[in-house]
């Protein structure tokens, strides 16, 4: 791309060298800079992430098609082509997909659960004095802030059989919440909307607050209940936010991997409460079958990038500029 | 910040509103509380099959436990050192590559942020399994640079996506202004701009300070035999066993790896609720 040369000469270019004019695309200001000199300020970031996580994908993607178990990695066996046989290894074997719809159902709930909280919470905070709206505000980052391997160690100590609050609480005696397949994908859920639900919150309240407040005085002068207000006027206005932080909050849970670890110890008994990444990190680490946890992976990346194109083509639609 | 609010003016349903918030607000907090509260507890209330949601004796003893038979001191360093390198870098690298993005017009520039944008969808944990290798090619493993090394990576796109809207919010005019009165292109970069984009730098900060603060899956696989390493979230397992948890030293390490976090949200959350209006926006 560019040598080391090149960047020096540049690096003196900046400050001497006249700005070439002649440019079509020229910016309004004319600068007195060489064409270079973005590519040397975005050198550093290039480096770094094409080193780390474009080499990696890379090599991702090569493993998947290879043979690549601990007698490759220790180098007692030569690395072997398999081309599609992983793939076809892992689409063969019913616990893949049984994993892939728990995950994909899973992600929706909580994607639902969040943004409806979300929202909800956010509409609340409207309506209500400064001081109870620095109270949940405060209560809300408090949950934000929680790292997640801690809020998961929490909130199963809140469910726990024996000493939790919780099960005390509703009365529930010792029922075990991870010994169910349900109860657990539950009790994860309500950990991940608890600690995912305040950047929705504080996303959508910043937004409502943007809206001219003249707007939503005439919704209710013509006698709109609050339900309709978020549908008809609120919503509408808050499209640009509610898909950045619908897509955000999709990426995040697609991809949930501490909490599921950690409160379901590794997936849950035989494997109940696996997810993808989960179950990606359990086939390589685990039990040493680096190329089909690579495959996987691939099959993860190419789900994410499908989301990610939805969310390019209605950024389009919205006429934003990148 | 109070908007003119004639429209909201029934007041028995705004009552009714601050109870639920002030409710909502409670259960939000609580499992926070029942961290602190438990941590806090003597070894016999923990282990109690009937919980109170106090405690009249109040003890350092699971914090002395956890700092003792764990090392712990060293661990939260570890953590300390691990997050701060990833948020100063991400920091300076990610104002450059967004200074460049918004405040250049240069071919493959809309191609370039399209990948940063879809950099942040790589899920990081299947990279696991490549970054090992490299890792082990390079001798980074069971040392600290394999943690901060891919952290950095995996901060920077959003960082740059983020960093894009205050960037962009500082006017054109001010970067004329400085170019007439003779301020070289560095200058103006550094002693203009960054002082202006520092909000920013500071909103995107919280999230590359959290996603690695955050990390268990890096350090467990990376950190494999050299426990000196091991960062917070490892060592914090360690008391989670199946069946015979020690809940008071779980809580107590909890708390001592999730104050940082509230602390550092604190001083930020001000510029964290305007940055992402701002990166929202834009």
């Amino acid at each position: 791309m560019t040598t080391p040369l090149d960047l020096a000469e540049k690096r003196t270019g900046t400050t001497a060298r006249p700005a070439p004019r002649g440019r079509v695309r020229a910016p309004r200001t004319a600068r007195r800079t060489s064409a270079w000199t973005p590519w040397l300020y975005l050198l550093p970031a290039l480096v770094v992430i094409g080193g780390l996580l474009v080499y990696p994908v890379y090599q991702l993607g090569l493993i998947s098609f290879l043979e690549y178990t601990q007698a490759q990695v220790s180098g007692g066996e030569p690395t072997s082509f398999k081309g599609f046989g992983n793939y076809t290894a892992l689409f063969t074997d019913p616990q893949f997909w049984q994993v892939l719809l728990a995950t994909v159902l899973f992600a929706a709930a909580c994607v639902v659960t969040t943004l409806a909280v979300g929202c909800a919470l956010a509409v609340l905070l409207t309506r209500v004095r400064a001081l109870p709206r620095l109270v949940l505000m405060v209560a809300a980052l408090g949950a934000w802030a929680t790292p997640a391997v801690t809020g998961s160690t929490v909130w199963v100590f809140l469910f726990d059989p024996d000493f939790g609050p919780v099960n005390r609480l509703l009365g529930l005696g010792d029922f075990s919440w991870t010994y169910g397949r349900y109860s657990a994908f539950a009790l994860v859920l309500l950990e991940v909307v608890w600690c995912s639900f305040p950047f929705v919150m504080v996303t959508v309240y910043a937004g409502i607050k943007a809206i001219p407040s003249e707007v939503l005085e005439a919704a209710a002068l013509d006698g709109a209940s609050q339900w309709r207000i978020w549908r008809s006027v609120m919503a509408p206005m808050l499209r640009p936010i509610l898909v950045v932080v619908t897509i955000q909050s999709i990426i995040w849970d697609f991809k949930l991997f501490t909490q599921i670890y950690v409160m379901t110890n590794g997936g849950g008994i035989a494997g109940q409460n696996l997810v993808l990444n989960v179950y990606a990190y359990q086939k390589a680490f685990a039990s040493s079958q680096y190329s089909l946890g690579s495959a996987i992976g691939v099959v993860m990346l190419l789900i994410l990038l499908a989301v990610t194109l939805v969310y390019l083509r209605l950024l389009r639609r919205q006429g934003e500029e990148l | 910040m109070s908007a003119p609010s004639s429209f909201r003016i029934r007041r028995p349903g705004r009552l009714a509103a601050e109870a639920v918030t002030l409710l909502v607000a409670a259960v939000v907090a609580f499992p926070l509380y029942w961290m602190v509260l438990s941590a806090l507890k003597p070894a016999g209330e923990i282990q109690s099959t009937d919980p109170r949601p106090w405690t009249l004796s109040p003890s350092l003893d699971s914090f002395r436990r956890v700092f003792e038979q764990q090392d712990f001191g060293r661990y939260f360093l570890n953590s300390l050192i691990v997050a701060g390198t990833v948020v100063l870098a991400s920091a300076l690298i990610a104002f450059l590559a967004a200074t460049a993005v918004t405040r250049f017009r240069f071919r493959f520039r809309t191609t370039l942020l399209v990948m940063f944008l879809v950099a942040q969808m790589v899920p990081v944990e299947a990279l696991t399994i490549p970054l090992f290798f490299l890792m082990r090619d390079f001798g980074q493993l069971n040392t600290l640079g394999s943690l901060i090394l891919p952290h950095l990576a995996f901060s920077l796109p959003f960082a740059i996506w983020m960093l894009r809207g205050f960037v962009k919010a500082v006017p054109e005019a001010l970067e004329e202004q400085a170019q007439i009165d003779g301020a070289s292109r560095t200058r103006f970069l550094w002693q203009i701009l960054f002082p202006l984009v520092f909000p920013g730098l500071v909103a995107t900060s919280v999230f590359s300070f959290i996603s690695t603060w955050n990390d268990f899956l890096f350090a467990k696989s990376f950190l494999i035999s050299d426990t000196s390493q091991s960062t917070l979230p490892m060592a914090l397992l360690v008391f989670f066993k199946p069946d015979e948890n020690d809940w008071g030293g779980i809580m107590a390490g909890s708390t001592v790896m999730t104050i940082p976090v509230l602390v550092f949200f604190v001083l930020v959350q001000r510029r964290l609720v305007s940055g992402l209006g701002g990166a929202v926006k834009d």
